[in-house]
């Protein structure tokens, strides 16, 4: 009948693919792989995609393959081994940490090379419609922590008791606190939290004082955002966080600065202690909410790997990093000359990272 | 006057009438809401999308100048010679008055920066171009082509906008001499990736998601009705099928990203497959649909009537014969069905291709297997959260392509039932 001939056609060619595939899944793993594989931050993703994408248009090798897995995740991938069916290169929005590299010694990935690309900034931004507003990294935190210096001057914490950004600082306007920003997942959360909350918990001396006594009690101060709604976890997707910024102009917003700079027209980044986020002065460190961002090379795999070389080569080119390189053009902010200098002498060098430097 | 019985009933009749009534107006009510939500999606989704297809077009004569691209008989110094100067001549040609660096430089990224690529492919197809000037139309970058569309107001300030004064300028000339225009963008169905919203093409994910959906296909379907029939047919019921049985009903309700770690586990670590391949996003698309293929092939099996298995039996078939010449030919339908609804489901999913790495960036559409891909929902997910202002119509039209496949194999299902389904 056709019903059996159906079977039995799908049945052979099912069994033939499987034993295809179970011969050959150990070829594949042995032989070579012919393009980069890179693992890492969705907040370098962007900038690392445009580099393999001209790469792979002009170099006459495969376009690399880039996931975006998150900083953590991409170290756990990258440290997993030596050898093709591991990644080659690992995109970090944050330094690697001493326990990454030493599990990537632990698991024989010995030689690694640090390069920085440059800077992200951190923003606040608001709708275009809404009238700017001046802040200090000290009002954030009063506005975002989930427990608060007491507001008589005592040296405990209260539960927030702020509702309005006037109840903070009487200068700014009676608008409802209403924030939205990245979940715990994210790495700008991470920033966030480390570039602003601590800093602006820090302003205060006796939780200053927790920091060198106390680490956990510092930390469950200034790192705890507030969950009675005023902090809005508006998912990894930061597109979706500038579109709620236009229907809701009284809502700020924290992302990227590559958001800030496309969205240009609809939102507008509010100036933290009098600096507004403009590509210059997040350049030169004027503006202080910003971080930098690197990518780590398992050098093993340098000479493994067709193309590793010139992959560097494009990423540490003027032409991509450089003040008016193309990377500049999606909102990476470039490092000073010298210290781009310096990071492309270790490219050519291949210098070696150690974990006593982290 | 007592009361009879008919005049109790005819009391109680309008109250009757009122709660059917209401109920249908009930019934009414859920209807249009979904359809309203479904309007809203589709609507919403529609009108960003449209736009996708089409892609502003430059018209530019290009000048193929000897001196900048140096030996042309070479085939592979070709590949690298500089056609990005011989575009931005060609456009520079058109506004002789612009001559400070930084004025040519806002003039040069009006076009895409992969115009280049399309114009070195010409070339070489063709190289006794050399010499001569041709007129061709070049995509534009992703900002021209925002503002042309009227996604970016002109009317906002200076500063605000991604194109200055000058460059609005340069864009209006061109519109006014008819060398600016919107075409069918060609571009987005036929190629893959690209962090460039106006080179960025669907058809890289399309083909990663056939790929993956083929095996899927292969595995899930002679799996899935072989283990129905085994178990309807041919198993003793007793306490083993039992637990079996409870643990494919489990399965099925299973969260996806769950056979994605799965998949990792076994499939990554464990054989050593190679990351991000259809092969393995398959294979494990198929540990997901199995349990769906399984029940839905049961409950086709058990809707074939026992008079035709006692008939085939009686007139002395052997169990297996009954099996594959009667009762499967009936219930094939009702198993196709149930697997197209389980590809359907695994079509759209993304979270157990997070793990085994299809969620990244790849520019080279897959040509095989094991060729590194991604997928259409992948690729969905991707677009959303890119931050160039062009995506988000790309985002909006991949979802269209997505719910076009959706809504074709859905509805080759119900042909499927209503071609071949016999009612007893």
């Amino acid at each position: 009948m056709k019903g059996k001939k159906i079977f039995a056609g799908l049945g052979v060619a099912a069994a033939l693919t499987f034993g295809a595939i179970t011969f050959n899944s150990n070829a594949i793993a042995d032989s070579a792989r012919d393009y980069i594989s890179v693992v890492g931050s969705s907040t370098v993703y962007p900038f690392a995609t445009v580099v393999a994408e001209q790469f792979g248009k002009t170099a006459g090798f495969k376009t690399p393959k880039i996931e975006s897995t998150g900083t953590g995740g991409g170290m756990k991938l990258f440290c997993g081994g030596v050898g093709v069916q591991h990644p080659d290169i690992a995109n970090a929005s944050r330094r690697m940490k001493k326990s990454e590299c030493e599990m990537c010694d632990k698991n024989g990935v010995k030689d690694i090379l640090e390069v920085k690309i440059g800077y992200d900034g951190i923003v606040l931004g608001a709708s275009k419609k809404s009238s700017a507003m001046n802040i200090t990294r000290k009002e954030l935190f009063l506005a975002l922590a989930a427990n608060v210096p007491e507001p008589g001057g005592a040296e405990s914490v209260v539960p927030n008791p702020y509702k309005t950004w006037k109840d903070i600082n009487p200068s700014l306007p009676a608008n409802k606190i209403e924030v939205l920003g990245p979940p715990p997942t994210s790495g700008t959360r991470d920033a966030f939290v480390e570039l602003v909350m601590e800093v602006g918990g820090s302003e205060f001396a006796w939780i200053k004082a927790l920091e060198k006594a106390d680490k956990d009690k510092f930390k469950s101060i200034c790192h705890t955002i507030r969950e009675d709604g005023a902090y809005i976890e508006a998912g990894e997707n930061d597109n979706l966080i500038v579109q709620k910024l236009d229907a809701n102009p009284s809502a700020f917003g924290i992302f990227g600065f590559s958001f800030l700079d496309q969205n240009g027209d609809k939102i507008q980044g509010t100036p933290v202690e009098g600096v507004v986020p403009t590509f210059e002065a997040i350049a030169d460190g004027k503006y202080s909410v910003s971080r930098p961002l690197y990518f780590y090379v398992k050098k093993a795999h340098v000479d493994v790997i067709p193309g590793m070389k010139e992959y560097l080569k494009e990423f540490a080119s003027e032409k991509a990093w450089g003040e008016d390189g193309y990377l500049s053009e999606k909102g990476l902010i470039p490092m000073p000359d010298d210290e781009r200098k310096s990071f492309s002498k270790d490219v050519q060098t291949l210098k070696n990272l150690s974990c006593g430097d982290l | 006057m007592s009361e009879t019985n008919i005049d109790i009933v005819k009391q109680g009749l309008e109250k009757r009438y009122g709660a059917e009534k209401r109920f249908r107006i009930y019934g009414v009510c859920a209807i249009a809401a979904s359809l309203i939500f479904l309007a809203f999606l589709f609507i919403s989704i529609g009108t960003n999308a449209y736009t996708a297809f089409q892609q502003t077009f430059i018209r530019l004569s290009v000048y193929f100048d000897p001196e900048i691209l140096g030996d042309t008989t070479n085939k592979e110094s070709l590949a690298s010679a500089n056609f990005p100067a011989v575009v931005k001549q060609s456009l520079l040609k058109m506004f002789p008055e612009v001559q400070s660096r930084s004025e040519k430089k806002q003039l040069t990224s009006l076009i895409s920066s992969g115009a280049s690529y399309y114009v070195r492919d010409m070339f070489i197809e063709n190289p006794a171009l050399v010499g001569e000037t041709v007129q061709v139309w070049l995509p534009a970058d992703d900002d021209v082509d925002m503002l042309i569309k009227g996604h970016v107001e002109r009317g906002v300030e200076e500063g605000e906008r991604r194109l200055n004064n000058n460059q609005l300028g340069w864009i209006e000339k061109l519109e006014k001499d008819g060398n600016i225009e919107k075409r069918f963008n060609k571009i987005f169905f036929t190629t893959g990736d690209s962090r460039e919203p106006e080179l960025a093409g669907i058809f890289g994910a399309v083909s990663g998601s056939f790929f993956t959906m083929i095996v899927t296909l292969l595995f899930s379907f002679p799996i899935g009705v072989a283990a129905a029939i085994y178990l309807e047919e041919f198993a003793k019921k007793n306490r083993w099928t039992d637990i079996i049985e409870v643990n494919i009903n489990n399965l099925a309700a299973v969260p996806s990203i769950v056979f994605g770690l799965l998949g990792l586990a076994v499939f990554l670590n464990f054989f050593g497959m190679p990351r991000s391949a259809p092969l393995v996003g398959g294979l494990v698309m198929t540990l997901m649909t199995l349990p769906v293929i399984i029940i839905a092939s049961r409950a086709a099996l058990k809707s074939v009537p026992p008079s035709i298995r006692e008939a085939a039996l009686g007139v002395g078939a052997s169990q297996m014969q009954m099996v594959f010449h009667h009762v499967l030919p009936l219930a094939l339908p009702g198993m196709l069905t149930g697997a197209i609804i389980g590809m359907a489901r695994a079509l759209g999913e993304t979270a157990p291709l997070l793990m085994i790495g299809m969620v990244a960036f790849i520019v080279d559409v897959p040509s095989g297997f094991t060729d590194p891909a991604t997928a259409l929902p992948v690729q969905i997910f991707l677009w959303a959260d890119s931050p160039e202002r062009g995506f988000l119509e790309k985002t909006s039209a991949a979802i269209m392509v997505l719910l076009t496949f959706l809504i074709a194999m859905n509805a080759l299902a119900v042909i499927l039932r209503k071609k071949f389904e016999k009612r007893w």
